[in-house]
């Protein structure tokens, strides 16, 4: 009997108007875990991620929950991956109840002004999750970037998908909401969900995920345990840092310290 | 927890509409050379009263009105549907170069002698064009295309159809079908007979069934076109499907009215107080302010003292023009910063 991998990704390749952006990356992810994706700036992360959730095409075979992703219909696929994009923007001042309610577009919930009962519950467990139900009622476009971010998690988790991939959720927040995003996704994952996150910071990635995959010139260059992965000789080779290294408790400390 | 009170506006919006629209026609049906009372245009209408208000009515208004309320509405759904696919408040057929294009459609087939002012090759050579224009233009714009670039390729596609439309009178051999088209591209409803509701209506409510069902979409592509694709909305079909309503509406109705402008551009603005930003719940909401607002503005031009008659689609332009103006004062600083 296989093990049973939520994700799996086999010799994975994109191209993106003729330039090989990613290019053989195999992976197999199981559920219940939160993993970070790391690399240099252009390494390809935002790009693996769209390449997992079917929004750009990719040669090699990528199967979700025991099934191809290239058999799937994109609805399908919406209700597979909870997909939260950098920047969290909302095109018009929307309340953000009705932001949050959109993550149940997959599942048939097109309007958020008539939910059915299972919809508006999975809707309010995903707005307590993250903590957003003081301004529910408010325009997202008036909301802080902090609260915004929070926004658009929620609408990820409302999904309520076996799969959520987030690109730099963390990005341009302050210290207390980085933590808090991360907490939120750490806890999806003890709930069973895979999550993928991209992020920079090399600190969160090993505070937070179970694995660490690090990718460098669209390919994977490590992946494994955080401090496994984002070994000395690594991080002189693929971030060109070298990185102090501490254990608090059980949990690893990595703090990017100097260039080499 | 859904705000009921919201809900409950909505449907006193519509209901408003609906009786405004419905009122506005009647009062289409009265107003003219011959004053009819609302009374009388009922009784009219179904047929009995004077023998003379039955013809003047049911022959010689109740097109103009039909048409009015039609091209009115969608123009305002056309308008409210561009503004939900792009998510920019600046996004107008008549912005974007449609009916101009639609009309140049139409005054060629005519040059060539293809079709008469009659036949459905016009509508349709109209319908071509203002898709070309729509589908041109959003290839221009790109994907995520901002404001400015829009507002731009928008102006420098209706440029060359306006050019395109000039060319043809100029070189057309009879100086009076020149200038007839010429009054006809200003845009009018008068004396319109039901020949022409039946070339515009099929395809405006052909139009309209597309763009009403897809309205659940544009909600989802508030979040930005990539988000909306992991929803499950397939945006290349969306945008195509947009394009075809758009051009369905647009074409069919330009080419029995001429261009009337701006309608598309203030009807979601008016709704927007109302209805909130939903752009889903916008389009219908949009479409009856567009009746209001072409009903209204085609009596106007029959109330109005002049000594010759003022065409429909001046008097929207300039009331649509100002309002634009203001749009753009608004929306100064997306306009402005480049990065935005």
């Amino acid at each position: 009997m296989s093990e049973p991998f939520m994700l799996i990704a086999q010799e994975v390749g994109v191209a993106l108007s003729g330039r090989s952006v990613l290019d053989g990356i195999s992976l197999s992810l199981p559920p219940g875990r939160l993993v970070a994706l790391v690399g240099p700036n252009g390494a390809g992360k935002t790009t693996l991620l769209r390449a997992l959730a079917g929004l750009v095409s990719s040669t090699g075979s990528i199967e979700v929950g025991g099934e191809r992703l290239s058999a799937l219909a994109l609805r399908e696929r919406a209700r597979r991956f909870g997909y939260l994009p950098q920047g969290h923007v909302v095109h018009w001042p929307l309340p953000a109840r009705d932001v949050v309610a959109l993550g149940r577009y997959p599942h048939g919930a097109t309007d958020p002004g008539r939910l059915s009962p299972e919809d508006e519950r999975a809707v309010t467990r995903a707005m307590q999750a993250t903590n957003v139900n003081a301004f529910a009622e408010r325009p997202v476009t008036e909301l802080s970037g902090g609260e915004r971010s929070r926004v658009a998690l929620a609408r990820v988790l409302a999904v309520e998908a076996p799969v959520v991939l987030a690109d730099e959720p963390t990005a341009s927040l302050d210290p207390r909401y980085q933590i808090d995003v991360m907490l939120t996704l750490r806890n999806a994952a003890d709930r069973g969900v895979l999550v993928l996150v991209v992020t920079h910071d090399l600190g969160l990635a090993a505070r937070f995920a179970d694995t660490v995959l690090v990718l460098s010139g669209g390919r994977l260059a490590a992946q494994g345990k955080p401090n496994e992965a984002l070994s000395d000789q690594l991080m002189a080779d693929v971030f060109r840092i070298s990185a102090y290294r501490a254990d608090y408790g059980n949990e690893a400390v990595i703090l990017p310290w100097s260039g080499v | 927890m859904v705000k009921p009170e919201f809900r409950g506006r909505r449907f006193v919006v519509l209901t408003g509409l609906a009786a405004l629209v419905t009122l506005l026609a009647l009062g289409s049906l009265g107003v003219g050379p011959v004053r009819i009372t609302p009374f009388a245009v009922i009784e009219a209408l179904f047929g009995s009263g004077s023998e003379v208000h039955q013809t003047i009515v049911r022959e010689i208004r109740l097109p103009r009105a039909i048409l009015g309320l039609a091209v009115g509405a969608i123009l305002g759904l056309s308008g409210a549907a561009l503004q939900g696919l792009l998510r920019n408040p600046l996004a107008s057929p008549s912005l974007f170069g449609a009916p101009q294009s639609a009309a140049f459609g139409a005054v060629l087939t005519i040059a060539l002698g293809w079709a008469d002012v009659r036949s459905y090759a016009l509508p349709v050579a109209g319908i071509v064009m203002a898709f070309v224009s729509v589908f041109v233009l959003l290839g221009i714009a790109g994907r995520n295309a901002g404001l400015l670039l829009l507002i731009l390729s928008g102006l420098a596609i209706s440029s060359l159809a306006g050019a395109a439309t000039a060319l043809v009178m100029n070189l057309s051999s009879n100086p009076f079908a020149a200038l007839e088209i010429a009054f006809w591209l200003l845009g009018s409803l008068e004396d319109r007979s039901f020949r022409h509701v039946m070339l515009a209506l099929p395809f405006i409510i052909a139009g309209a069934v597309v763009l009403l069902s897809q309205r659940s979409a544009f909600r989802a592509l508030s979040l930005g076109e990539e988000t909306a694709q992991s929803l499950g909305v397939d945006v290349g079909r969306l945008r195509l499907l947009v394009i075809t309503g758009v051009a369905l509406g647009v074409g069919g109705a330009v080419s029995v009215t001429g261009t009337i402008g701006f309608i598309g551009l203030v009807a979601p603005h008016l709704m927007r107080p109302l209805i909130g930003h939903d752009p889903a719940h916008l389009l219908i909401p949009s479409a009856l302010t567009g009746a209001a607002l072409l009903l209204a503005a085609d009596i106007a031009v029959r109330i109005i003292p002049s000594t010759t008659d003022i065409k429909v689609g001046v008097l929207t332009s300039i009331i649509g023009v100002p309002f634009f103006l203001y749009l753009i004062a608004r929306e100064r600083r997306a306009l402005g910063g480049g990065v935005a």
